[in-house]
């Protein structure tokens, strides 16, 4: 693995009005890992993310991916860094009023000149990667929840990203679904060296995926663990550490 | 300037393109040529596209005739697709093809796109009956050689592509889908009596807070915009009738036409058409979007009737405000009517509210009331149908919002023209 950092945070603080979620959070992502951001539920995971991608801004701090500080950004070069960024949303979010085609087609006629040839062959070809071959002609709402996800895949890759970002991936999937999408989310890792960073709660993802992870506590407003998941399973000192991979309950909190 | 110090259309066209020409054009040049901090926009429009650096390149190597070797190096990705497959193709194309091995040793940067180039090759080649092979393939070029399906684009749809219907079959589908609408409604028209009547007779079963939140929002903060209109309508109404009314000295008749048209018929409408914006298509976007992420199922679910718990209150709300509405829409029409008599027409405030009140008789206030409640009931009644006919994403509730709002609109003007001919014959 490339331990070039594809994303660096630096002292990232966001705040809702008076309310702060995340106090000077630092970390950083090597590129080609799969790098899993954990923590229970409201400790600002999914709010980090969304800095990651661009989709909010914090309120101090800095967040360089692949060498572009996003947060002094302009509007167009935010554009070149978020083409060279594929988001999985919890929900899926493929548009319902187009077909599957039209969904993972529509970034490949947004932002490039490929010939509309060369784009049936790309959407076939990702459909086909996500195990979803002939299903171009399908709504969405023709699809089971999994299909879906493995289609909102297929766009999310349309642009050969450098990055993925995934928001609970496995949320709602069945164990066996759940499990081909692990390996789908390998695959791809090794082949193509897609750097991943996921939002999850998901152990036995988190354990059968995750190269490095950060978890996330509310009481801190950052980072109270990062590492190899298992290393930390085993030898964190912090109760709210070993809790949480252990499925324990703390009582409340 | 013209005879008798007029300006001659010609001079006056002239003159004015001459003053357009400095003001506006000497503006432009300006803009374009001289604003010395920014780029020229016109250079900035007629600038070419840059042209784009290759990061791959390509190198054709005989061995023998019709043996070729193709050495493929740098970096292939979406961004190369169009011109490596095209730089690909005018290289071979003179050469007569038996065997081709591509190296791709030197290939640093590969993604899905490049790798769909090396296959497109290799698809194209071999559509000339030429053997090709991959040489020099490192493990991470083989990791995306091996994931990715080379035949993907001949795997056929599960379902065929929709094609738009012809003339007919469109013309089938809207009479099915209007039938259908019709016995829907017919059928939810229904089932929302029956609602009602049984909420009636357990007051304490309904819901009242719901009601009184739906007034307030079909109510309360529909009266700045209520206000406002009417008040312009009732300027507009005096102020256009006067300028004719003025002719023959029947100023004060003004007072009576702002008051019979507002109170008989465009209170009620414009009010109804006001709400039907406002309140009813929101009532089918909320109960839409409570169908997309099942909250009616889990309603259902809970055993409650969805009929009963989200249409009752919004009908009874609306039903109760738009009347109340309507009176507050007639009297700022008749203020806006006596802005105008006061300030433009002479007249006395007395006289003009004389005249008003002589212009229309409590059986028009009551009808004009009556038609609200009717309207209120088509605008909720319907807004709530058309929200339950959501079945499912953002689509869906777009088109039953805007749906509500132009059902709502075209019952108002039915409902009105029954009552034009109903109410000529009671009184």
């Amino acid at each position: 693995m490339n331990k070039e950092p594809i994303i660096e945070v630096e002292n990232l603080t966001t705040r809702y009005g008076d309310t702060t979620i995340l106090e000077n959070v630092s970390f950083r992502v090597s590129r080609g890992e799969i790098f899993m951001l954990l923590g229970a539920s409201g400790c600002g995971k999914s709010t980090l993310l969304k800095h990651l991608n661009g989709l909010l801004r914090p309120s101090s701090g800095r967040i360089i991916v692949n060498g572009t500080d996003i947060t002094a950004a302009d509007e167009d070069t935010m554009r070149e860094v978020q083409k060279t960024i594929g988001v999985l949303f919890q929900a899926d979010a493929l548009f319902s009023s187009m077909t599957i085609f039209e969904n993972i087609a529509l970034p490949l006629y947004e932002y490039t000149d490929l010939t509309p040839g060369m784009i049936d062959r790309i959407v076939k070809m990702k459909l086909a990667l996500v195990n979803l071959p002939g299903y171009e002609n399908h709504m969405p709402s023709e699809l089971s929840g999994g299909m879906r996800k493995r289609a909102a895949l297929a766009r999310a890759m349309a642009l050969d990203p450098l990055l993925l970002f995934f928001d609970e991936p496995w949320a709602g999937l069945d164990p066996v679904t759940a499990a081909e999408l692990d390996i789908l989310i390998r695959s791809i890792n090794t082949a193509m060296g897609t750097t991943m960073v996921i939002v999850t709660q998901e152990l036995a993802s988190i354990f059968g995926l995750a190269q490095r992870v950060i978890m996330l506590d509310k009481s801190v407003r950052g980072i109270i663990a990062q590492g190899d998941p298992t290393e930390l399973k085993e030898h964190s000192q912090d109760l709210k550490v070993i809790n949480y991979f252990n499925r324990k309950a703390t009582g409340g909190d | 300037m013209g005879l008798n110090g007029r300006a001659s259309p010609i001079q006056y066209n002239s003159t004015r393109f001459k003053d357009l020409f400095l003001t506006h054009g000497l503006s432009l040049i300006y803009i374009l040529y001289y604003k010395p901090q920014t780029p020229s926009l016109f250079g900035e429009i007629m600038k070419a596209p840059p042209v784009k650096k290759k990061e791959y390149s390509l190198r054709v190597e005989d061995r023998e005739p019709g043996d070729v070797i193709l050495f493929v190096s740098g970096r292939i990705a979406l961004d190369d697709l169009n011109d490596f497959t095209s730089d690909a193709r005018s290289i071979l194309q003179n050469k007569p093809l038996k065997k081709l091995m591509v190296d791709i040793a030197g290939v640093n940067y590969l993604d899905s796109a490049g790798t769909l180039a090396l296959f497109q090759l290799e698809e194209e080649q071999t559509a000339r009956s030429a053997s090709v092979t991959f040489h020099g393939v490192t493990d991470e070029a083989k990791g995306i050689l091996n994931l990715l399906d080379k035949k993907a684009h001949h795997i056929p749809p599960l379902v065929p592509e929709r094609k738009p219907p012809n003339i007919l079959e469109q013309m089938g589908e809207a009479t099915r889908l209007l039938l259908n609408d019709f016995f829907e409604v017919l059928s939810f028209v229904g089932e929302l009596i029956l609602a009602l009547i049984s909420s009636l007779r357990r007051p304490r079963s309904m819901r009242w807070n719901d009601v009184l939140y739906y007034m307030k929002r079909a109510g309360v903060d529909g009266l700045p915009i209520v206000g406002l209109i009417s008040i312009l309508m009732g300027l507009i109404m005096a102020f256009m009738s006067s300028l004719q009314l003025k002719q023959f000295g029947a100023n004060i008749y003004v007072a009576s036409l702002v008051a019979i048209a507002m109170v008989k018929e465009l209170g009620p409408i414009m009010t109804a058409i006001l709400v039907a914006g406002r309140s009813g298509s929101a009532f089918a976007a909320e109960i839409g979007t409570m169908i997309v992420n099942d909250e009616v199922n889990a309603l259902k679910a809970m055993g409650f009737e969805p009929i009963q718990f989200l249409a009752v209150p919004k009908l009874l709300a609306t039903i109760i405000v738009v009347p109340l509405l309507t009176l507050y829409a007639d009297l700022f029409a008749i203020l806006g009517g006596l802005v105008v008599g006061v300030v433009g027409l002479d007249l006395t405030a007395y006289s003009y509210i004389q005249e008003t009140r002589e212009g229309i008789a409590v059986f028009d206030i009551v009808a004009s009331l009556v038609k609200s409640g009717v309207f209120a009931g088509l605008i909720a009644g319907i807004g709530c149908q058309r929200g339950f006919q959501v079945h499912e994403g953002a689509e869906s509730v777009g088109t039953f919002t805007t749906s509500a709002v132009v059902s709502a609109i075209f019952l108002i003007i039915i409902a009105d023209s029954a009552f034009a001919i109903i109410l000529n014959y009671v009184r």
